[in-house]
């Protein structure tokens, strides 16, 4: 990957990608190497690299995700469906449309907006081959959660959360990992209806984080919350095709851009 | 520790300087990046003493490389800095390269070996080896382990883990992250397995074909794979708890009507139980002169010692020592205890005995010929009869002996008397 050039890169960004408070970049996320940062010379293709990664950043939906999905079928999904009024969360007043008979109702209209965000930065991220870690700690949905992942190519972390996973990944997993570039969270809740410890963990790396939350959850630490229902099995399903063809659109997208890129430098 | 700094390459021999005094490795880095800052709080900061170079030359010792001498400041150090915590670090890693040399010098080693011994080196093969060392290297310790030995470096060297990611560091595996990622991927197999099963179910009941009676899983004769069998599969440590979720799951399986359809995956997870009864030796009838089936058998309890022949075609003599058994053992509990192993089988008039005991008490004899009489009518008796005479306890030596007076008591367990003042 060009290191210089996304630098240069971020400056002329519009929308696509915000930038999160340190982040140095996705690609040397390496844990526990040096501060030196290596210089990859590529003198051949460093345009059509260049093109590569900053052809996307252009357009605010390049992968045209918003065909993907419509309220309609998160109506459908019982995506809409909050908790009762005596678990709601403070912070997710901002996100119910309304209450019905002492259940929340969520806006879908702010939902459609957060979803179509949060999925365009995924598909970036899968776009520039970063590493999606998917976490939910919903015992219903770990097997089709970590199917998913494998189908995709990407990883999924559904089990009990050992505490220092990403804050001591250099003892855990051993020298040289490569922590993940962004986690997916299909539930922000652990099996005691409290935060997950990898949200404030991954706020702690820098990772950033996308997340679905439901009226009793805490929207303030994830980067891209998106306001739904975590609990329902169609809505689960639902999240779950989508996040895999947004991958999948992204990474085909990336092999037709390289190779486009390829054969006119090769032309040029 | 002294010693004058002659600086060369780059930061190399300012690494190699303070690594050598202080162990303070983690510095190195910001030592390069930060030098004066942190090498004047290090000097300040630490009770020992090192080579100090000044931090006006350090800087440019690292932008540019000349060959400076520096007189360096003397400053002592303690052993306690000094000192590596050496556990810390692991087990000790074994590399590929390491491995495959070692490989090699085994192979060759074989060969020398096989030309030593007057064998041919093609054909040599690990039992020639084992039988070479021991010629070679006779030794009479008694720990196994500590004998020397010969064998393939993959027996001897600890499996490692390879290393889990690619070059561009993205893991292999999709559970990677999980921290446990083969005992995971096993649940998560096996669940889908679960899944599978249900489905067909649903199918069935669909289609109208859903039955109760369907092929059982055999379970008889076999138990659930313990902790470190599976361990030793998933090549990776997993605690009680896990082990106990995993066999969990394998009996909901089981529990389904349609659990057949994975049995051969279940029975990979069971280990079968050995049958006790086959352990025992049983020796074969022999027959004397006068075509009459006798059998012998040997027995110890506490310090007495007992031969017996059991004869067949008898009514019931039993003689011990050359004395007929109620005269030596005048009390009728030992005398029980002699035809425990005939009563048992219901051969109580059929066979007639002959032992010689020595050692031990009254009581003691009595055990002794119970157990060869027992052992020596093993030959006489049906499979099934064995077992039951093991469930009996009618073959278990007693293992009860005296316990040692201990010193500072007056027996075993009694204390001396206890006085107040």
């Amino acid at each position: 990957m060009a290191v210089g050039l996304l630098k240069k890169a971020l400056p002329r960004l519009g929308l696509a990608v915000p930038a999160w408070p340190g982040v140095r970049c996705m690609t040397s996320r390496l844990y526990g190497t040096a501060a030196a940062q290596t210089q990859i010379h590529q003198p051949d293709n460093s345009v059509g690299s260049d093109k590569i990664l900053t052809e996307p950043l252009k357009h605010p939906d390049f992968f045209r995700l918003s065909e993907l999905f419509s309220l309609k079928d998160l109506f459908d999904a019982r995506v809409h469906l909050g908790h009762k009024i005596g678990c709601r969360h403070r912070l997710m007043e901002q996100y119910l449309f309304g209450c019905r008979l002492e259940q929340d109702i969520l806006d879908l209209d702010q939902t459609m907006e957060h979803l179509q965000q949060a999925l365009n930065f995924t598909a970036h991220v899968a776009y520039r081959r970063g590493i999606i870690l998917f976490v939910s700690r919903n015992r219903q949905f770990t097997h089709l959660i970590e199917s998913m992942a494998r189908d995709c190519g990407e990883y999924a972390h559904c089990r009990y959360w050992q505490g220092g996973l990403l804050t001591n990944a250099n003892v855990q997993y051993g020298k040289g990992v490569r922590l993940p570039d962004l986690i997916v969270f299909l539930s922000t809740l652990n099996n005691v209806f409290q935060q997950h410890v990898a949200v404030r963990d991954a706020a702690k790396m820098n990772i950033p984080t996308v997340g679905i939350v439901d009226s009793n959850c805490n929207p303030s630490l994830l980067t891209y919350p998106v306001p739904g229902n975590d609990d329902s099995g169609p809505a689960v399903e639902l999240y779950c095709k989508l996040f895999r063809m947004t991958i999948n659109r992204a990474k085909d997208k990336r092999k037709q851009m390289e190779i486009l890129y390829g054969l006119k430098s090769q032309n040029d | 520790m002294r010693s004058i700094v002659r600086l060369g390459v780059g930061g190399v021999i300012l690494r190699a300087l303070l690594l050598r005094s202080c162990a303070l490795r983690r510095s190195v880095s910001k030592m390069a990046a930060s030098s004066g800052r942190v090498l004047k709080s290090f000097v300040q900061g630490c009770c020992g003493c090192s080579s100090v170079i000044l931090p006006s030359i350090a800087r440019n010792v690292i932008l540019q490389k000349p060959a400076v001498t520096v007189l360096a400041r003397l400053v002592c150090t303690s052993s306690t800095l000094q000192r590596k915590n050496i556990a810390a670090a692991g087990p000790e890693k074994y590399t590929q390269e390491f491995i495959k040399k070692q490989i090699e010098e085994f192979n060759i080693g074989k060969r020398h070996l096989a030309n030593m011994m007057g064998e041919d080196p093609e054909t040599f093969t690990q039992e020639g080896i084992d039988r070479a060392i021991a010629y070679l290297f006779p030794s009479g310790l008694f720990e196994k382990r500590a004998r020397p030995v010969m064998k393939h470096p993959d027996e001897i060297f600890p499996k490692q883990r390879a290393v889990q990611w690619g070059e561009d560091g993205r893991p292999f595996h999709f559970l990677f992250y999980t921290g446990k990622q083969s005992y995971y991927s096993l649940m998560h197999d096996t669940f889908g397995k679960f899944l599978d099963i249900q489905k067909y179910q649903d199918r069935m009941r669909a289609e109208g074909l859903f039955s109760q009676e369907t092929k059982q899983v055999n379970l008889i004769g076999s138990r659930w794979m313990i902790k470190e069998e599976l361990e030793e599969i998933l090549v990776q440590p997993i605690s009680d708890h896990d082990c106990l979720r995993f066999i969990q799951l394998l009996e909901r399986i089981l529990a389904l009507p349609y659990c057949s359809m994975e049995e051969e995956y279940i029975q990979r997870f069971r280990r079968a139980l050995e049958v006790q009864s086959k352990k025992q030796k049983i020796e074969p009838l022999q027959y004397d002169e006068n075509e009459v089936a006798f059998s012998t058998g040997e027995g110890r309890r506490k310090t007495a010692t007992a031969t017996t022949i059991v004869r067949d075609n008898g009514s019931g003599n039993i003689t011990v020592n050359g004395v007929d058994y109620l005269h030596y053992f005048p009390v009728l509990q030992d005398r029980e205890q002699l035809m425990f192993p005939f009563q048992f089988l219901d051969r109580l008039g059929k066979h007639d005995m002959e032992c010689k005991v020595t050692g031990g008490g009254r009581s003691a004899q009595a055990g002794a010929i119970r157990l060869a009489t027992a052992r020596a009518l093993l030959s006489f008796v049906t499979e099934n009869e064995v077992e039951s005479m093991r469930q009996a306890g009618l073959l278990t030596p007693d293992p009860r002996v005296k316990e040692r007076q201990k010193p500072g008591q007056e027996g075993a367990r009694r204390k001396f008397t206890w006085n107040k003042r």
